[in-house]
């Protein structure tokens, strides 16, 4: 006998009709069968499914690309070599034909030192990051998935780092470094005072990845602990890890333009956008562009990565995504 | 609570004596003559180098060097500038003036922070918040001593509202535009974190149920949630005095101001690694103490910390 609807007992004669779903109704087997052919949603394909829809992923992306092969090829897009025919005779001088970004107080093609410029930049943000993520993931797996002893010494140490404003820190090692500087050197530099935040993220990622079940589970069943690591825990706690070296990417780019502003970072005989606006500041008043188009080309860099970042972040986030 | 501050200043000895000693190792351990280092590519005469060795204490044992060099810090006998006034003197002038530079700025952009990122909390997806998004990245993504020029320019030469550089007595009122540069970044920051945490808790059980009992949407938001969400932002702004003084650095090059980050700023476009070596050794040391007491006020506003030992 199907009853459809239920009177709550003891509410006053009110009897709202409430649904129930017979029980037979529902066959058991649809609910419990699992597809076994179907696709395995992962966090990843989930991610890229959400990043895909989202314009903002295709705009910084393809301004990243366009970056990158700018200053990996800069000889394609301007024929001039940013350091010949610089004419003081054209210092400061406006825009003309085949130099539209017209000239610095040297009388060098701006435009032309805005695209080999490009190189510096993204050598020093590439390689921070990189080393930053490789110094970072590794102590902070150790510490957060072996945890005791190594934990303790491993989290001292990233204490004391982290006291170290990495700006600081890459001010005074500069200031007394000697010996030529170069992009990989500020850039291991900056690395050595960055790396304590990934190394922070890592450890509560990989500690939170420790937990679940799936690891006590392989562990139970003898693999070792090292491949747990390698094939459980890590793939689970990276997430986190790319979305901070996404941004910090464009962070390692505006440092680097800072040091070198302070005159501590790239030597002036390096081409880099932080180099020509600390040059173009002398000359803000009577020509303002020569500040205006390297500035704009670091912003312009620095914001696709940080606008990659938040992309990345929402997509990785599945907090996020189910709203 | 007790209990809490004991060991956040236990935690503390080993990273005070860990950082002081790497800014230590970094100068005078690293192979090559650590005086003539600091001196780059110039030459100093002399006497400077014999005075600087024996305020380093360079001949004695490198242990020995550490600990009295930890000494001369912590008594602030930091040794004398290249003009030879006493390093502690430069300080105790300059250091009022960052103060008032770094207490507009605090105030500044704890204000228009937690106001932009209030209204874009509570609008999420409208226009003011995609906006407010905008401006946040792009602050960010625009080195600070490009706001300064640009800020500098217009404000100052072009319309003249304010002095393009800062007097010696760095009043406040002159300070209003370099604050402002100052804070952009972090400005930016707050805006972000307290859009995040706004919207986080408006979603909450507890504002739910502070609905339901038939409270005013303005009350909701200034008792519950707003108290709620400031926590990370008040935390925030305590962790971002690193920040602070790194940008003190550049902005009080850019407006010429008698502060301690121009002070670095001088310094370091000068060549003089000592004094450099020295302030920036005394920025670390006020970072941790700050750092130390954010954590403490976290306790003090976030009760869970505190019980949860």
């Amino acid at each position: 006998m199907p009853t459809d609807t239920v009177s709550p007992p003891g509410r006053g004669g009110r009897s709202p009709d409430h649904y129930v779903a017979p029980i037979e109704d529902t066959p058991l087997q649809a609910v419990d069968s699992v597809k076994v052919d179907a696709k395995v949603s992962s966090l990843w394909a989930d991610a890229w499914r959400a990043m895909r829809a989202r314009p903002l992923f295709w705009f910084s992306s393809v301004m990243i690309l366009f970056i990158a092969f700018v200053g990996i090829f800069p000889q394609l897009f301007t024929n001039e070599l940013p350091n010949d025919n610089c004419l003081l005779a054209n210092s400061n001088g406006g825009p003309t034909a085949g130099h539209p970004m017209g000239f610095t107080k040297q009388g060098c093609d701006v435009f032309a030192r805005v695209i080999y410029g490009a190189q510096a930049s993204l050598t020093v943000g590439v390689v921070a990051t990189v080393v930053v993520v490789l110094i970072g993931v590794v102590l902070g797996a150790v510490a957060g998935f072996y945890g005791g002893f190594s934990d303790g010494l491993i989290s001292r140490a990233t204490d004391i780092f982290f006291a170290i404003p990495f700006v600081l820190g890459a001010i005074v090692l500069l200031s007394v470094f000697q010996g030529p500087s170069n992009a990989i050197i500020v850039a291991l530099i900056l690395s050595l005072f960055g790396w304590p935040q990934t190394a922070r993220i890592t450890r509560g990622a990989v500690l939170e990845a420790r937990g679940a079940d799936y690891v006590t589970a392989s562990i139970a069943l003898g693999v070792t602990r090292f491949k747990v690591l390698l094939k459980h825990v890590l793939p689970n706690a990276i997430a986190p890890v790319i979305v901070v070296a996404t941004v910090s990417l464009g962070i390692f780019i505006v440092a680097e333009a800072t040091l070198s502003y302070l005159g501590v970072g790239l030597p002036p005989s390096v081409m880099s956008w932080g180099n020509d606006i600390a040059q173009a500041q002398v000359s803000i008043r009577t020509a303002p562009m020569t500040l205006f188009y390297p500035a704009a080309a670091l912003s312009l860099t620095v914001l696709s990565f940080l606008m990659l970042g938040d992309v990345v972040r929402d997509a990785l986030d599945p907090k996020e995504r189910a709203r | 609570m007790l209990w809490f501050i004991g060991r956040r200043l236990l935690q503390m000895i080993p990273v005070f004596f860990g950082a002081t000693f790497l800014i230590y190792f970094m100068v005078f351990a690293l192979p090559g003559d650590p005086i003539l280092a600091l001196f780059g590519e110039k030459t100093p005469s002399p006497a400077v180098v014999e005075q600087l060795r024996a305020q380093y204490h360079l001949d004695q044992p490198f242990i020995v060097q550490y600990l009295l060099y930890l000494k001369s810090l912590v008594t602030f006998d930091l040794g004398n500038s290249f003009s030879g006034r006493p390093i502690a003197d430069v300080m105790a002038k300059a250091f009022p003036v960052t103060l008032r530079l770094a207490t507009l700025a605090v105030l500044f952009e704890a204000v228009a922070g937690i106001t932009v990122g209030l209204i874009s909390g509570l609008r999420k997806g409208k226009f003011f918040d995609s906006s407010a998004l905008v401006v946040s990245l792009l602050l960010i993504s625009i080195p600070t001593f490009v706001i300064g020029f640009v800020l500098q320019y217009v404000f100052a030469v072009q319309l003249g509202w304010t002095k393009a550089t800062v007097g010696p007595q760095a009043g406040w009122s002159e300070l209003v535009l370099p604050a402002i540069v100052l804070a952009s970044v972090s400005f930016a920051y707050i805006i972000r974190l307290t859009r995040t945490s706004i919207s986080e808790n408006m979603g909450a059980d507890y504002v739910r149920t502070a609905s339901s009992k038939g409270l005013t949407r303005g009350r909701v938001v200034r008792v519950h949630v707003l108290r709620n969400s400031l926590i990370p932002v008040v935390t925030f702004i305590g962790a971002d005095f690193g920040a602070l003084m790194v940008g003190a650095i550049v902005t009080e090059g850019i407006f010429n101001i008698p502060g301690v980050g121009g002070t670095v700023f001088q310094a370091i476009k000068q060549g003089q690694g000592p004094t450099v070596v020295s302030f920036v050794a005394v920025f670390v040391i006020i970072f941790m103490v700050a750092n130390l007491l954010v954590d403490l006020l976290y306790a003090v506003l976030d009760p869970r910390i505190r019980y949860a030992n």
